[in-house]
């Protein structure tokens, strides 16, 4: 095992797939002479040359319709967006191409691309360059989303996005770009659409993805001071979302409480509560908790950013409240 | 202008009623309507509603105190209305008990609460697992105190309750199950009566002491009545019937071909009606009730079957309005389903007679000489001599014989 | 690595294009031209029918009149070229092969349809035959045929993919960022806009600062022609022209084919009335690319009557014969529903239908 960045994950990735398949190609902004606006193409231009590191002019839109383009007669582009609150002009190419593609041509074309980028907040970014996007992506069929809070995670599953059939929203963290963890150095896929239990307990269950689960990882340190066992599961994959395993281990603890980026109404941890409340009603001696960002466009002033987001207090908090203790 | 709050009779027999549990505190805005306090009667548990509107300035009974009907229990008034003179007519000091009963609006049930009753007209508040934890360890969620937020049983709470001894835990609200207040080291328990077994014992006494009871018992066949039980079966789940709801469907047959028998002893008249209501004993937990089929005689044997249960369920969950236990012409007591082949039921009065079932089984008899294995059922009459005469009863008796024995008859 | 390519929905009756003669001059040429515009004409004059009578639903999109600048362009394109265009598909579809019968199927929702009853007017797809949908965004197929450039030259193939749309889409974004990409790395991809004169109710002059389309290339350096759309002979030659630019010096062209739409923007729009005059449209269906094929035939005495006739009543025939066939077509089945959202292969099971070199 390695211990290796969140970063250079993805950069292994990369290049192993696109090494193990010629079809793979990188397109995005500052993907190939600048080496990546986040150094993840880092070195992939001088391996594999302009036609499979493609710098593009500064067109989400266009650039994304034209991987869904190569996808329809079988390239397999890895679209990056800079950051995901860019893709919104991309959307168009994402959801009416993308997304409907196999649908709406009886099944003639499916399309084996991926989308990928840090998404949501960062630090002191302002409103503009902070927005969290998986409920949007999430909502659509036809899409898969997954997000990964870890390196060994990220690598695993964009090796998996990059081999899927279908298209994938992979989406990524700037604020997790610099965090080591183990990785091996084998070769090693993680399978979409599987939720993972990072963390064994019995007296809570925190649900949580993406750089949250680093969140959720904190607070479960903070309970366990006070004797609080707390099962953390990372989702991984949001759609499509297991929830059995979710709804498994609520049924062993009993109260449920779901850390996620991103607004309150129509949230990722929306879903997550429905599928709880549908699977395990009669297993909840709580009603489930959210803790989300806060439903204001981010602001900018450190100590409102702060405010903003959610962290292992807030959760803490949350976890307490299904606890009935105080 | 101030309301007195009394206790009022809630059920037409009512002469004293308990608090159980107050819904409203003192200084809580009041309007007409609303919900004061909910009073364990002799059948069920009532709501106490508010007859004014204003501000419940004072509460002057505890909960768990027995109060006679006609009592003043609290006062609503206007804020800073001068209730004096109404207090000072009030009866003896509220029984001080654990209960906070401050002028400050505490929306929360205190902490440590005395121990409360059955709370069986109420909803309580409770999460889903904590539902499904009482129910498989059979306990009854009307009886515990929740320590959640709005007064929700939780967990933790069923937890406190399947253990015998208070928690000595700080925020043990743990709950408290009804009644048993243990005297010594565990010989022996007295148990405090209920309103219920009160009004059992003083009502049923007057029937065996100044009634002059006799009892008619009688064997039925039950050959015909066990086909066309079947035959109905075979019909669809709506028409599975109890031979129970087929042996009611008789007996109001019967009385109404013998409104002598189907009447009340008033004192100085016999009143016979013209119409059958029923009763039907059902046991509850701590006593028994009798929920009424209202013109049994004329409804279809499904029909009473369906009514039946309903009514058993409702009364087990003391979910009746005295409208439904009130009022019956006649009952029927049924205790076969115990094994009792044949017992003497006691007449409710002013009714003049009732029957006791037993239990429906195949048994050996002669037949034209030989023995035959048939299924049968004992029947018993108690009538009260004063409005029924022994060959009156007899007739009664060989009347039904014809209607169970003949089923066929139940239609014509 | 070679790859099997998984069962297709086969349309039942799948005709192959007839054979297109090379050469322009070429009386065969014509005749083949003059048969493909007149089964585009009554077949859409058929699809209006139906959709009177509700057998279609939802949105139908006509190509009366317009029918020279799908016949003429398609004419010059190679099988293993690719088409791609906007929702108004029919013509383009039925000139690149797509059988009357499935196109009518799928235009009825039925089984039998090229997108198995699911796409509907704006979505026709034919995978055996390059033909790359039938989009319903106005513009947001055009960055999808600079995909497909990219990925022909990405192999170093000398495929060309024509891409479809009207001129209302010029103003658009992506318009502006296809054509921009394929311009910087040198693409080969045709852009021919369909200059019907009207964005729905909108008249050209009353959305474009710039009139003249054709001369939007020149922000991207690319050459570019204006084409007179009704002359089937014209457009065909102007897309070899671009077609040669693409296959041999991977250089997208521009083209601006000026033509006229006969019939509404769609089945719920008039054909005049509201934005355009009867005097217009009259004046315009006198350039009706039918009637102009036959005056070029006839000034070379290829025309006859009983020729015409007899074409006439070959491809009424097989418009009925479609018609017939789509109606006894069974609506798809309930499970078609909740297929077709996601395929469950990887590159590594592979049998992906886009795997595979085409």
């Amino acid at each position: 095992m390695a211990i290796v960045t969140y970063r250079d994950a993805l950069n292994q990735a990369l290049r192993e797939e696109m090494q193990r398949d010629d079809r793979v190609f990188l397109m995005g902004e500052e993907v190939g002479i600048y080496q990546g606006a986040y150094k993840v193409s880092k070195g992939l231009l001088q391996e594999f040359g302009e036609m499979r590191v493609v710098d593009t002019p500064i067109t989400e839109l266009g650039f994304a319709g034209v991987g869904v383009g190569a996808a329809m007669v079988g390239l397999r582009p890895v679209i990056e967006f800079m950051t995901w609150n860019f893709a919104l002009l991309a959307l168009d190419q994402v959801v009416n191409s993308a997304a409907k593609m196999l649908y709406m041509s009886g099944g003639q074309f499916n399309i084996p691309i991926v989308f990928r980028g840090p998404n949501g907040a960062a630090l002191q970014l302002s409103a503009q360059h902070s927005q969290a996007w998986e409920s949007w992506l999430a909502h659509i069929p036809g899409l898969k989303v997954v997000a990964p809070g870890t390196p060994y995670d990220a690598k695993g599953l964009l090796k998996s996005a990059i081999r899927d059939d279908n298209p994938v929203m992979f989406l990524e963290g700037e604020m997790l770009y610099n965090v080591k963890g183990e990785v091996p150095e084998s070769e090693y896929t993680i399978p979409l659409g599987k939720a993972q239990v990072k963390r064994e307990g019995d007296h809570v269950t925190i649900i949580s993805y993406g750089k949250m689960i680093n969140v959720a990882q904190q607070a479960a340190d903070l309970l366990a001071k006070d004797g609080i066992r707390a099962e953390v599961i990372d989702l991984l994959t949001l759609r499509p979302l297991d929830s059995e395993t979710v709804a498994e281990s609520v049924r062993k603890t009993n109260r449920a409480v779901v850390v996620e980026e991103g607004w309150e109404i129509c949230g990722i941890g929306a879903q997550v509560v429905d599928y709880v409340q549908r699977d395990c009603f009669d297993d909840l001696d709580a009603p489930v908790l959210r803790v989300h960002q806060v439903d204001v466009p981010m602001p900018y002033a450190k100590n409102l950013e702060r405010a903003a987001k959610p962290d292992a207090q807030k959760t803490v908090a949350a976890v307490r409240q299904v606890l009935y203790l105080e | 202008m101030a309301t007195k709050v009394t206790m009022e009779a809630l059920s037409p027999t009512m002469e004293e009623g308990r608090l159980v549990k107050w819904q409203k505190n003192e200084g809580d805005a009041i309007a007409k309507g609303d919900v004061l306090a909910e009073v364990e009667t002799d059948k069920a548990v009532m709501e106490l509603v508010a007859r004014g509107a204003g501000v419940l300035r004072a509460r002057l009974a505890a909960e768990g105190d027995t109060r006679p009907v006609g009592e003043l229990l609290a006062v609503i008034a206007e804020k800073d209305e001068n209730i004096d003179a109404i207090l000072k007519k009030a009866p003896a000091v509220p029984a001080s008990s654990a209960s906070s009963v401050s002028s400050t609006v505490v929306p929360q049930p205190p902490a440590s609460t005395p121990p409360s009753h059955p709370n069986g007209g109420g909803r309580a508040r409770s999460s889903p697992l904590a539902r499904r934890l009482a129910s498989s360890r059979g306990l009854d969620l009307g009886t515990l105190q929740g320590t959640g937020p709005g007064g929700r049983i939780i967990r933790r709470d069923i937890d406190a309750a399947a253990s015998t001894e208070l928690s000595g835990a700080p925020t043990a609200a743990a709950a408290r199950t009804a009644a048993p207040v243990v005297r010594a080291a565990g010989d022996s328990e007295d148990i405090p009566l209920t309103q219920i077994r009160k009004t059992i014992a003083r009502r049923l006494a007057e029937s065996n002491g100044p009634i002059p009871t006799f009892f008619l018992t009688a064997d039925f066949d039950l050959t015909s009545v066990r086909e066309l039980r079947a035959q109905m079966i075979a019909m669809g789940d709506e028409f599975k019937v109890s031979y129970n709801d087929i042996l009611i469907k008789a007996i109001a047959t019967a009385l109404s071909q013998h409104p002598e028998v189907n009447a009340h002893w008033l004192g100085d008249s016999i009143r016979r009606h013209h119409r059958v209501h029923l009763g039907m004993a059902v046991a509850v937990e701590d006593g028994l009730i009798t929920p009424i089929i209202t013109d049994a005689d004329t409804k279809r044997i499904s029909e009473i079957a369906r009514e039946s249960r309903e009514l058993a369920k409702r009364a087990r969950e003391r979910k009746l309005v005295p409208e439904e236990y009130t009022g019956a012409t006649c009952t029927v007591s049924n205790l076969g389903m115990f094994g009792i082949d044949e017992f003497t039921a006691i007449i409710n009065p002013p009714e003049v007679a009732i029957f006791a079932v037993g239990a429906v089984g195949d048994v050996p008899v002669v037949v034209d000489g030989t023995l035959a294995i048939r299924t049968r059922v004992r029947i018993t009459m108690s009538c009260d001599h004063r409005a029924v005469d022994g060959a009156t009863g007899a007739r009664f008796m060989q009347t039904l014989r014809r209607l169970i024995e003949n089923p066929l008859m139940l239609v014509f | 690595m070679a790859r099997t390519r998984p069962p297709l929905p086969a349309p039942s009756d799948t005709s192959s294009p007839t054979k297109k003669p090379e050469n322009s001059d070429d009386a065969a040429l014509r005749l083949s031209l003059l048969r493909e515009m007149l089964l585009m004409r009554r077949f859409e004059e058929r699809a209006a029918e139906a959709y009177a009578l509700g057998k279609i639903g939802g949105f139908c999109h006509l190509y009366i009149g317009q029918e020279a600048v799908g016949a003429g362009a398609i004419s010059a394109l190679r099988p293993d070229d690719y088409v791609i265009t906007s929702y108004r598909d029919h013509g383009q579809a039925l000139a690149r092969g797509l059988s009357p019968r499935a196109i009518m199927s799928e235009l009825f929702g039925r089984v039998d349809g090229v997108s198995k009853g699911k796409g509907g007017s704006m979505h026709l797809f034919d995978r055996n035959l390059n033909f790359l949908g039938g989009h319903g965004i106005v513009a947001g197929h055009i960055p999808l045929a600079t995909g497909v450039a990219f990925a022909i030259k990405y192999r170093g193939g000398d495929q060309v993919c024509l891409c479809f749309f009207g001129e209302a889409a010029v103003n658009n974004g992506a318009f502006h960022e296809a054509l921009n990409m394929a311009a910087l790395w040198q693409l080969p991809v045709i852009y021919l806009v369909e200059n019907n004169r009207y964005g729905m109710g909108t008249a050209l002059e009353r959305a474009s600062s710039v009139n003249d389309i054709a001369e939007r290339a020149c922000s991207y350096d690319m050459p570019n022609e204006v084409v007179d759309g009704q002359d089937v002979i014209a457009v065909r030659e102007a897309t070899q022209r671009a077609i040669a630019r693409a296959r041999g010096e991977n250089t997208p062209t521009l083209l601006e084919v000026r033509t006229y739409r006969f019939m509404g923007h769609s089945m719920s729009d008039a054909a005049s009335g509201t934005y355009r005059s009867k005097e217009e449209v009259d004046e315009y269906m006198k350039r009706d690319p039918i009637t102009l094929l036959r005056a070029q035939m006839e000034q070379r005495g290829e025309w006859s009557d009983e020729k015409m006739a007899a074409i006439d009543a070959e491809v009424r025939a097989t418009v009925e014969d479609a018609w017939n066939f789509a109606d006894e077509s069974p609506e798809p089945s309930l499970d078609a529903l909740t297929e077709d959202v996601y395929v469950d292969t990887t590159s590594d099971t592979g049998t992906s239908a886009s795997a595979g070199e085409r």
